[in-house]
């Protein structure tokens, strides 16, 4: 019997920790996203999945990583 | 102002910034706070990047005047006027409006012209034929 809560108990752990680490990537996701300004004073904002922001996200991750290391 | 001194002052004033790189209309380096080693490729890598977000915002019509890249590693800031381009990174969630008029207050700093020293006041002419009628 207590084997078997054991293995409960690390269950639970196990699938609490990867809920975690679910939702830290969904949330970092969320927070990808290319901001616009123009001169005129308007804005455009292309969220990261926009077929415009998948040429612009990569590079402003390897301007990150250049600078960084 | 010296470009070397005015990204160090953007960096001393702005603790949000990590990295910031002044480029000329014709893509060369102006000031960069990061080495010789990096540097180019950091240069390469800004010209691609705003070549890509001026497309990517191509459609919409307007002059790019700025644009913020956040990703889950941090942020990428670009401003532009009419002859230079300044880009920055940051950390993760930035204060965006604050890292703007830091970026923007830079650049000014690059197109203004050096103060000239004001002229000294002349001292007034002693008149000599006054002073020697008297």
């Amino acid at each position: 019997m207590p084997r078997h809560k054991a293995v409960a108990g690390a269950a639970l752990v196990a699938g609490s920790l990867a809920g975690l680490v679910a939702l830290r990537r969904r949330s970092a996701r969320r927070r990808d996203r290319v901001d616009v300004y123009f001169e005129d004073g308007s804005m455009v904002s292309l969220a990261d999945g926009a077929p415009e922001a998948s040429t612009v996200l990569p590079l402003a991750r390897r301007i990150l990583e250049t600078t960084r290391n | 102002m010296d470009g070397a001194q005015a990204l160090s002052d953007l960096t001393e004033i702005s603790s949000q910034i990590q990295a910031a790189i002044v480029l000329d209309a014709d893509g060369s380096t102006l000031a960069t706070t990061v080495d010789e080693q990096r540097g180019p490729e950091f240069a390469q890598a800004v010209q691609e990047l705003l070549a890509a977000v001026t497309r990517a915002s191509g459609d919409e019509g307007g002059t790019l005047a700025q644009a913020e890249i956040a990703t889950g590693d941090g942020s990428v800031f670009l401003v532009r006027d009419e002859q230079r381009t300044i880009a920055a990174t940051t950390g993760r969630e930035p204060t965006v409006g604050l890292v703007f008029y830091d970026l923007k207050s830079c650049l000014r700093g690059f197109s203004e012209p050096k103060p000239k020293p004001r002229p000294r006041a002349r001292k007034p002419k002693v008149d000599e034929q006054g002073d020697a009628a008297a």
